[in-house]
């Protein structure tokens, strides 16, 4: 029956995507909503079976099913194939049930769009596309995924393209991850030709089996690692996802947390065997990491606008993936790419509809005191942000930050033989940032929905297709995260030994203050936020503009600027420059040279003729004169000279 | 009926074709130069059929055929150019009135 | 009855009856050209047929060569009339016919003057093209190399945009001289087997074992290289390209760069590597520099284009350095992939050429900036046009990323920088694609914009088959690897000819 569900699975998404867009202009908003909605619907119930079939399967069962070959060539083969197993299971519910949540939602967002139907086709590719992403056994397949989902979500950030700032924020989150997709492709060729295939089996173990020289597993770890940076707009590819606020809400939500940038931390789950390989490269990817989770933190305590600082949080947890992949504990990660795309969904969702109901206001200063005007809302953007803080006990952030906490400080990376990196100032640096986290958050949840009312209004109702959605997830992001507890706690492990039944991960000796330091932290944020901002008369009304550093804080560190200075505008004026084609200039110009030296030849050549007549003007011209009888333009007189000449010559021949 | 050697063939070929060239060069009429013209198209294309009843070589007989052809040609070519120079309000039959083969840049 | 001559004659004999069919039509009823184009459908309609029978119906025992034909031409000189057809010439053949009908459903029923001699020099040009990917004999490949080429110009000069004469020259000149240095080879190769064997002849069969001295057959290799150089073409002899493709007609525009490029690339499988396969593989670096060249500059001043027809033009550039990168990597894997690549560029190509020709016969201007937004006026050509920019940027699952990555993967085999180097062309492809897709199509449309027509579903169906044919392409590339292999020399030289003569 996996057979036929797993690629059903697929195709339920793709086929409602190809309904919605070819019936474009013919069917109702609602009968759009609807077909979105089974597709992704479907998909979700088929995942829920195909994840019970295989838990309760053997423990490292695994469900393959191979499609079609699609290139099959002396030396490289590669098939349409999916594969299902727990990595992969996770996956598929997460992108499936929260993909559903926001179609359920979407389906009211975008009720009067006049573009819905193009907008459901590509979110429904969107889920189909992660969805090949996300099951494929080949790496080549894989990348069909991989590029889907940017290409849809270059399609749904630019969707209200009667605005060139949104398409050009959606062209520049397109180049930006089709650089990292080409260092992908270069890691996919590099192990193609070391290991003449590309089935993910296949090449972990050629890697494992020491096939391919460190160096060249260190290059291909790089390549990988640069790909998913740029999926998942770690530094220094971060400056797309905050541009990327230009779609839709749910759009936002959909690229936030069940795909596109979730893609990354996948890839690298996934290939764990290959990293773990490359000890530099795990180091690099958590120092990277360690350094987005700060910066992304930083920037979004000085942002004003409430989806830019939803945007900065996403690129800061992820980051904390990122951190956790580089130290090697995956599982963690991926638990928090579950319980992030459950509050991300809920924020990002919530925030869409206060937005919508305040008459599209998007700045957190003019917002304000919503807390009685939509009291439901508030809750659950509340329930959203001590998640995202990760609150002690109650919400899913805390395990899964926990988690990630513990694991990064027992990592120890021996990159050369007498030099260790311990694992202690980056989980150091992660507290801190769980500490900002908190702050940032809550800076937002105080000032728009405490405070003072400001001067916009809340018109209108949540239709109860957005509310029951935002109900679910509070629902998940709050409980989502019982099922993995660190030892202190009750030793829960019900996540972990999911994924790798044979080594749950477990740190018996890990002390508690760990644990106490992890909790603290956030609550310790929320304290100085509740200073600082949640009090009748806050503290500071507003960050102080001021400072120079602040400033640059705001525009995201002047990466933006930076970019543009040293990439975009030296290439606009070189594509300027050379507009006109150089080389076929040149050739057109050799064409003119040649032209003008033979006029030049010609002149000299008439001036010599003219000393030559002036010399022998008189004789010349009498024997002008005759030749110019001999050429009267008559027909008969030629005929005449072609015969005579004939006859002369065949006198000569014939005398001679 | 008494064969024609070959000498005699040549000889009523070179008839023709001088029949022909005096034709071309002494007649100012187009009409008839393009007859003279036949005249010593054919004289050639007797030549030829009268080389293959020499050497007994079905050569000359196919040249004769595409000769032939050219001829028709030539004609059709040639009272085409005629009719359209009337069409171009030039209603006459002199060839000495045109001087086009000089070459329009040296007046 | 061998349907090879068939298959080449057919299209110009239709031509010249489509020719007579606008004069014979009294012009009360219907459009004179309405008679002249249901005889180009009906000729490529029989054409079809024809091409059909040949590939499910080959004698069992020619091997890879799945026809023959041969009559003597010239026997004194060694010509005669050769025409093979194996795997690489039928599908490439498949693309012409395919094309074609794109060009007689989409582009030609517009062109109002002198349809009848439009459709005539059209058909002949498609009889130029089947005989160049047909004939065996080199005199005879000249023959229709040349033949495509008269009708093609005389398409652009007398049909073409604002600046035809210098197009249609420039194009001319190009692939006229270039054609001559090829005859200098073929007449080289000739003589130098002529002074081994005291036999004269232009087989290609029996030339291909002319034992040659290594100097000697780098020079005609050169010959031949640069020939199809220009037509593929190449980086510094490119020059004739955009402006032949701007300036053709529509239609002269799908056939230019769908399927006289791709002439270019099989000259290069059957000429250059399969003739002369020692000089092509010392060559095979400066043609592979020369391929990454092309891809990245064809995809850099891509970039900079204002003009639709001329972007998608340099971008051709670009996606035919693929094709010659793959060609010379030496590599099964990278032929293939070249050849995938070459269906793939021909059918996107020229459907993004048959928009921009949409769009020109509607607002009559090819300039991005005064075309605007079109997406709000039609949806469907918009769809259309931004499927066929997403396939040519190489999107996985459609054909063009095929054939990139067989290519890619090939070149990486040989040089891993050489191909690093190349991946930066993905890069600038997603530059000039999405470019024009975000200054045509999805962006604001002009104020001042009239209302205007989109595309009819008829001719949507057509687009939507192209689609089709382009997702096969890229997820099941399988059985056209398997089927346009090019036949190898050696096996079948003389075994197939001998089965198939008698």
């Amino acid at each position: 029956m996996g057979e036929i569900l797993l690629p059903l699975l697929i195709l339920c998404p793709l086929a409602a995507s190809m309904i919605v867009s070819v019936s474009a202009g013919r069917m109702g908003a609602c009968a759009i909503g609807t077909v979105a909605c089974t597709g992704v619907g479907i998909s979700a119930v088929i995942s829920i079976i195909l994840s019970i079939t295989l838990l309760s399967g053997p423990p490292a069962g695994v469900l393959q099913v191979t499609l079609w070959p699609w290139m099959h060539i002396a030396g490289f083969s590669a098939d349409i194939a999916f594969m299902l197993d727990r990595v992969s299971m996770v996956m598929i519910l997460v992108v499936t049930i929260v993909g559903l949540l926001i179609h359920v939602y979407a389906a009211g967002y975008m009720r009067d769009d006049p573009g819905i139907a193009r907008f459901f086709g590509c979110m429904t590719l969107f889920v189909a596309a992660m969805l090949v992403l996300v099951l494929a056994s080949d790496l080549l397949c894989l990348f069909i995924g991989w590029e889907g989902v940017g290409l849809c979500s270059y399609l749904l950030i630019g969707f209200w393209y009667n605005d060139p700032a949104n398409t050009a924020a959606a062209r520049k989150a397109f180049y930006m991850t089709r650089m990292g997709d080409v260092a992908l492709l270069c890691g996919l060729l590099l192990l193609a030709t070391a290991t003449g295939s590309l089935r993910i089996g296949a090449v972990l173990a050629a890697v494992t089996n020491g096939q391919l020289a460190p160096s060249g597993v260190n290059l291909a770890a790089l390549f990988i690692l640069v790909g998913a940076l740029a999926k998942s707009a770690q530094i220094p590819f971060q400056t797309w996802l905050p541009d990327a606020m230009a779609g839709p809400t749910p759009t936002s939500a959909l690229i936030h947390a069940a795909t596109m940038v979730t893609a990354g931390i996948y890839l690298i789950a996934r290939l764990h065997d290959l990293f773990a390989m490359a000890t530099p490269i795990m180091a690099l990817t958590a120092i990277l990491g360690t350094l987005t989770l700060l910066m992304g933190a930083c920037t979004a305590l000085v942002q004003s606008d409430l989806k830019r600082i939803l945007a900065w949080s996403t690129i800061s947890q992820l980051g904390y993936m990122f951190l956790a992949l580089g130290c090697g504990v995956w599982q963690a990660a991926l638990f928090h790419l579950m319980t992030h795309a459950f509050f991300k969904a809920l924020l990002f969702l919530t925030a869409g509809a206060v937005i919508m109901r305040t008459g599209h206001e998007q700045d957190i200063f003019r917002l304000g005191g919503l807390r009685h005007a939509m009291p439901g809302l508030s809750a659950a953007f509340a329930v959203g942000a001590s998640a995202l803080a990760g609150l002690p006990l109650v919400t899913a952030g805390f395990y899964s930050k926990e988690m990630i906490l513990s694991g990064v400080w027992h990592v120890h990376f021996g990159l050369t033989r007498e030099w260790t990196l311990s694992g202690h100032p980056l989980w150091g640096i992660a507290l801190l940032g769980a500490f900002l986290t908190a702050l940032y958050i809550f800076r937002c949840v105080f000032i728009v929905f405490c405070g003072k009312k400001q001067g916009t209004s809340a018109t209108g109702r949540t239709s109860r297709l957005m509310s029951i959605p935002l109900g679910c997830l509070c629902f998940l992001s709050l409980c989502g995260g019982v099922i993995e507890m660190p030892d202190t706690l009750p030793p829960l492990h019900l996540f972990s030994t999911l994924l790798d039944p044979k080594t749950p991960l477990s740190h018996a000796d890990e002390p508690i203050w760990l644990v106490l330091a992890g909790a603290l932290a956030p609550l310790a944020g929320l304290g100085v936020a509740w200073v600082l901002w949640g009090r009748a008369t806050p503290v500071m009304h507003e960050i102080p503009g001021q400072a120079a550093i602040i400033r640059l804080a705001r525009t995201g560190w002047g990466m933006d600027a930076l970019y543009d200075r040293v990439f975009v505008q030296p290439f606009r004026l070189l594509t300027w420059l050379t507009h006109h084609d150089v080389l076929a200039h040149a050739i057109t110009a050799t064409g003119r040279l040649t032209q003008a030296v033979s006029g030049r030849i010609f002149q000299a050549r008439t001036g010599f003729l003219d000393i030559l007549s002036i010399w022998g003007s008189r004789g010349t011209g009498w024997m002008a004169y005759l030749l110019g009888q001999l050429d009267n333009g008559r027909v008969r007189w030629y005929a005449a000279w072609i015969a005579g000449g004939l006859c002369a010559g065949l006198a000569m021949a014939v005398l001679s | 009926m008494p064969a024609f050697s070959f000498n005699d063939i040549l000889l009523l070929a070179t008839t023709l074709f001088s029949v022909g060239l005096a034709g071309v060069l002494v007649r100012r009429n187009m009409v008839f130069m393009l007859m003279s013209l036949d005249i010593m198209l054919n004289a050639a294309a007797l030549v030829f059929v009268g080389a293959g009843a020499r050497w007994h070589d079905a050569t000359g007989q196919v040249m004769f055929v595409l000769i032939l052809a050219l001829a028709a040609v030539e004609t059709a070519v040639g009272l085409a150019i005629i009719l359209c120079l009337h069409a171009h309000g030039r209603p006459t039959l002199d060839a000495d009135t045109g001087n086009l083969l000089r070459g329009w840049n040296h007046g | 009855m061998n349907p090879l001559p068939a298959l080449v004659l057919l299209p110009v004999v239709g031509g010249g009856l489509a020719w007579l069919a606008e004069h014979i039509q009294p012009h009360t009823t219907t459009p004179a050209r309405d008679a002249s184009w249901w005889v180009v459908l009906g000729i490529l309609t029989v054409e079809t047929l024809l091409l059909v029978m040949v590939t499910f119906h080959h004698p069992a025992h020619a091997g890879p060569w799945l026809g023959h034909f041969s009559v003597p031409w010239i026997p004194a000189m060694g010509i005669a009339i050769r025409l093979d057809m194996d795997g690489l010439s039928l599908s490439l053949i498949w693309l012409s016919l395919i094309l074609c009908f794109l060009c007689v459903f989409l582009a030609t029923r517009q062109v109002t003057v002198n349809a009848g001699a439009f459709h005539f020099l059209f058909l002949a040009t498609l009889t130029g093209i089947i005989g160049t990917f047909l004939a065996t004999d080199l005199f005879l490949f000249f023959f229709f190399w040349e033949l495509m080429l008269v009708p093609m110009f005389v398409l652009i000069a007398a049909w073409g945009h604002e600046d035809r004469q210098r197009a249609a020259m420039k194009f001319f000149m190009f692939t006229q001289g270039s054609g001559l240095l090829m005859l200098l080879s073929i007449l080289g190769l000739v003589i130098a087997h002529y002074q081994e064997s005291g036999e004269l002849t232009f087989d290609y069969f029996t030339l291909a074992h002319t034992p040659l001295s290594p100097a000697v057959s780098m020079l005609l290799m050169l010959g031949f290289f640069i020939a199809f150089a220009v037509k593929l073409p190449v980086v510094p002899v490119h020059v004739w390209l955009p402006d032949a493709h701007t300036q053709a007609p529509t239609a002269a525009s799908v056939l230019l760069a769908g399927i006289l490029l791709k002439t270019g690339g099989y000259g290069m499988i059957r000429f250059n590597v399969m003739l002369f396969p020692d000089a092509a593989s010392h060559f095979a670096p400066i043609a592979m520099g020369l391929g990454v060249a092309g891809i990245l500059y064809g995809a850099w001043l891509s970039c900079a284009q204002d003009d639709v027809k001329r972007l998608i033009a340099y971008s051709s550039i670009s996606h035919m350095g693929f094709v010659l990168l793959g060609i010379f990597t030496g590599s099964r894997m990278g032929m293939q992939g070249a050849i995938i690549q070459m269906l793939a560029h021909g059918l996107s190509t020229a459907a993004l050429f048959l928009i921009a020709g949409a769009i020109q016969d509607r607002l009559h201007t090819r300039d991005m900036y005064r075309i605007g937004g079109l997406w709000t006026a039609m949806p469907r050509l918009s769809t259309a046009g931004l499927f066929f920019a997403v396939a040519s940027l190489g999107m996985p699952g459609l054909g063009n990323f095929a054939g990139e990555f067989l290519v890619l993967l090939a070149t990486w085999h040989v040089s891993p920088t050489t191909a690093t180097l190349t991946t930066a062309g993905l890069v600038l492809s997603a530059i000039y694609a999405l470019r024009m897709v975000n200054r045509i199509f999805l962006a604001a449309s002009r104020p001042d914009q009239h209302p205007i027509q989109d595309f009819p579903v008829r001719q949507m169906a057509v687009f939507a088959c192209i689609m089709v044919f382009l997702v096969v392409l890229g997820l099941y590339p399988q059985p056209f690897m398997m089927f346009s292999a090019p036949s190898p020399l050696s096996v079948t030289a003389v075994t197939s000819r001998e089965g198939a003569t008698p």
